[in-house]
């Protein structure tokens, strides 16, 4: 009965996992594009939700309505400087996006100070019994919500004119640009979806979580892990990756102790670049 | 390939400045950034011969410098060994992880090599940081006096600045040989493009594996440097991915895959970084 509830547990906060990083799967799987800011951006959506429940006294349902201003964000973030190192040598990537990185993460810490936050209680208080199992409502929210917005990313890639158009540029820029779309264009939408996903799933994660300025470095490495185990470019690959990956923390953390569910996780990683590269569901 | 005395004019007035430079400037303040710059610059230089000179970034190099930080201080709270004994083991751990990293990495290219070094990095900081034996979060502290002249404990930081400045001119010159000899020729052409090199005879995975079993190995010694000098590591100082970065950064900044690059890249960023810490 406990391991169920630690399951289920797991599985709630790898919907969550799974949203973040369909984000980040849009540009470094589709558009091969290395952002180590990704963990950045769902920390600022954490923020965001922070500011609009504590400073403006807004209802916690509206925080994540205003995590998707995350997406200004991430045009932003591509105007001003992917572009200009989109074409450059990837030391220039990894330099770039890890400078914004650790610009956000001291300037949230300069803001917000290093201490960890929650939210106060809000609407998405209390517990629900479904059979033998507890469930904060936060966390059963944010799971089943994540998981919707993740299909619904899907859907949008693969079955929407925008969807295909962003697939075509990823595919062959120059064909797409023959065809009349501008590439340009779909990298800054893709750009927003991707920040807009991280922040919608951070403020998500907000509800139920508490959180401090230094939690980006730790879910950008997740994402990375849940974008390479569930295949380059691949929305559903991420969903199934990141539900996996939630469940092998709680897991970890439940039998050998809390702070060997990250070794555990990491050391997966590796093993998983040693024996497949292309992930779980990629081809090779 | 001799070069003739005005080519060499700038390197040497580059000696000779470090050289002088704690003499001419010898104030604390001044000595302290001497011998950062003089770290960063070795760590960097080191990245730079499998970071820069053979184009394989490795975001994680913080996992040699945090094994050569490690080791002097374990041996000696284990046994109470003087730290430069630790340099030895700390070069060949470095080095014997750098083949098990390199070994299953190599076959991958671009951004996957990046992230398995990032990853391998994590594993072993937040691993340290629960292994008693090896102090876990608290980290490991060394010989708070000097017992004899061989624990390398110096009030003055003047030693410490002409030990470090010899270690990154051998490395340096161990650099300089490399980019003459075709084991430099091979790593350049790796850069450029590691099909073209292996239709051509280069032995990809053997050459990526050398340079970083060395550059692993000067890492090392980097860290044991810096560790003879402060006495005290923790997971986050020895292993951290900052340490990481800022080796890429040194280097990227003063230009990746040349020789005076890192040095230049921390002649700019560690009087900046001092100098800022020290106004706030």
């Amino acid at each position: 009965m406990v391991l169920l509830q630690v399951i289920a547990g797991g599985l709630l906060l790898g919907a969550v996992y799974a949203l973040f990083s369909s984000g980040l799967t849009l540009i470094w799987g589709m558009m091969n594009f290395i952002n180590f800011a990704h963990g950045e951006f769902v920390m600022l959506g954490m923020y965001v939700a922070f500011l609009t429940v504590v400073w403006l006294g807004g209802p916690a349902v509206f925080s994540i309505a205003a995590a998707l201003a995350l997406f200004a964000l991430g045009v932003g973030v591509y105007l001003s400087l992917v572009r200009h190192v989109i074409r450059g040598p990837m030391l220039a990537q990894i330099l770039s996006t890890f400078g914004l990185a650790l610009l956000l993460r001291y300037t949230a810490f300069w803001i917000f100070s290093a201490n960890f936050v929650t939210l106060p209680q809000t609407s998405l208080a209390g517990t629900i019994r479904l059979g033998g199992l507890f469930l904060p409502v936060a966390q059963l929210v944010a799971g089943v919500v994540a998981v919707a917005l993740t299909l619904a990313l899907h859907v949008l890639l693969t079955r929407s004119t925008i969807g295909s158009r962003l697939l075509a540029v990823a595919e062959d820029r120059a064909a797409a640009m023959l065809m009349g779309i501008r590439p340009d264009r779909m990298q800054m939408l893709a750009w927003g979806f991707s920040a807009a996903a991280a922040g919608v799933a951070g403020a998500l994660m907000a509800t139920a979580y508490p959180w401090s300025p230094s939690v980006g470095e730790t879910f950008g490495l997740i994402a990375f892990i849940v974008v390479a185990l569930g295949g380059f470019g691949s929305v559903l690959g991420s969903l199934y990756a990141g539900l996996i990956i939630g469940l092998i923390q709680a897991i970890s953390a439940f039998w050998l102790g809390a702070i060997y569910k990250d070794i555990v996780v990491y050391g997966l990683f590796v093993a998983l670049l040693w024996l497949r590269p292309q992930g779980l569901m990629g081809k090779a | 390939m001799k070069q003739s005395w005005p080519a060499r004019l700038p390197v040497v007035l580059l000696a000779a400045t470090l050289l002088l430079y704690p003499l001419i400037l010898p104030g604390a303040f001044y000595r302290d950034i001497g011998v950062t710059f003089l770290l960063a610059a070795i760590s960097a230089s080191a990245w730079n011969i499998v970071g820069g000179y053979a184009g394989q970034v490795s975001v994680g190099h913080s996992m040699f410098f945090g094994l050569g930080a490690y080791a002097p201080l374990l041996l000696y709270t284990l046994w109470g060994w003087p730290p430069m004994a630790g340099i030895p083991v700390g070069i060949a751990l470095a080095v014997g992880l750098s083949l098990v990293v390199g070994l299953p990495t190599f076959r991958l290219t671009g951004h996957y090599f990046s992230m398995a070094t990032i990853a391998v990095a994590e594993l072993i900081r937040i691993f340290t940081g629960t292994w008693n034996f090896v102090g876990a979060a608290i980290g490991l502290q060394g010989p708070a006096t000097a017992r004899a002249w061989w624990d390398l404990i110096f009030r003055s930081e003047l030693p410490y600045y002409y030990l470090f400045l010899a270690v990154l001119a051998i490395l340096l010159a161990i650099t300089s040989v490399i980019e003459r000899r075709r084991f430099g020729f091979y790593l350049r052409a790796i850069k450029a493009g590691e099909r073209a090199a292996r239709s051509l005879g280069v032995p990809v995975r053997r050459t990526k594996m050398k340079a970083l079993a060395l550059s692993a190995a000067f890492t090392s010694i980097a860290g044991s440097l810096y560790v003879i000098k402060t006495g005290f590591i923790d997971p986050d100082s020895g292993f951290g991915i900052l340490i990481s970065v800022q080796m890429v950064i040194v280097a990227a900044l003063g230009g990746a895959g040349t020789l005076f690059g890192p040095l230049l890249g921390a002649l700019i960023l560690i009087p900046t970084f001092s100098t800022a810490a020290s106004l706030c």
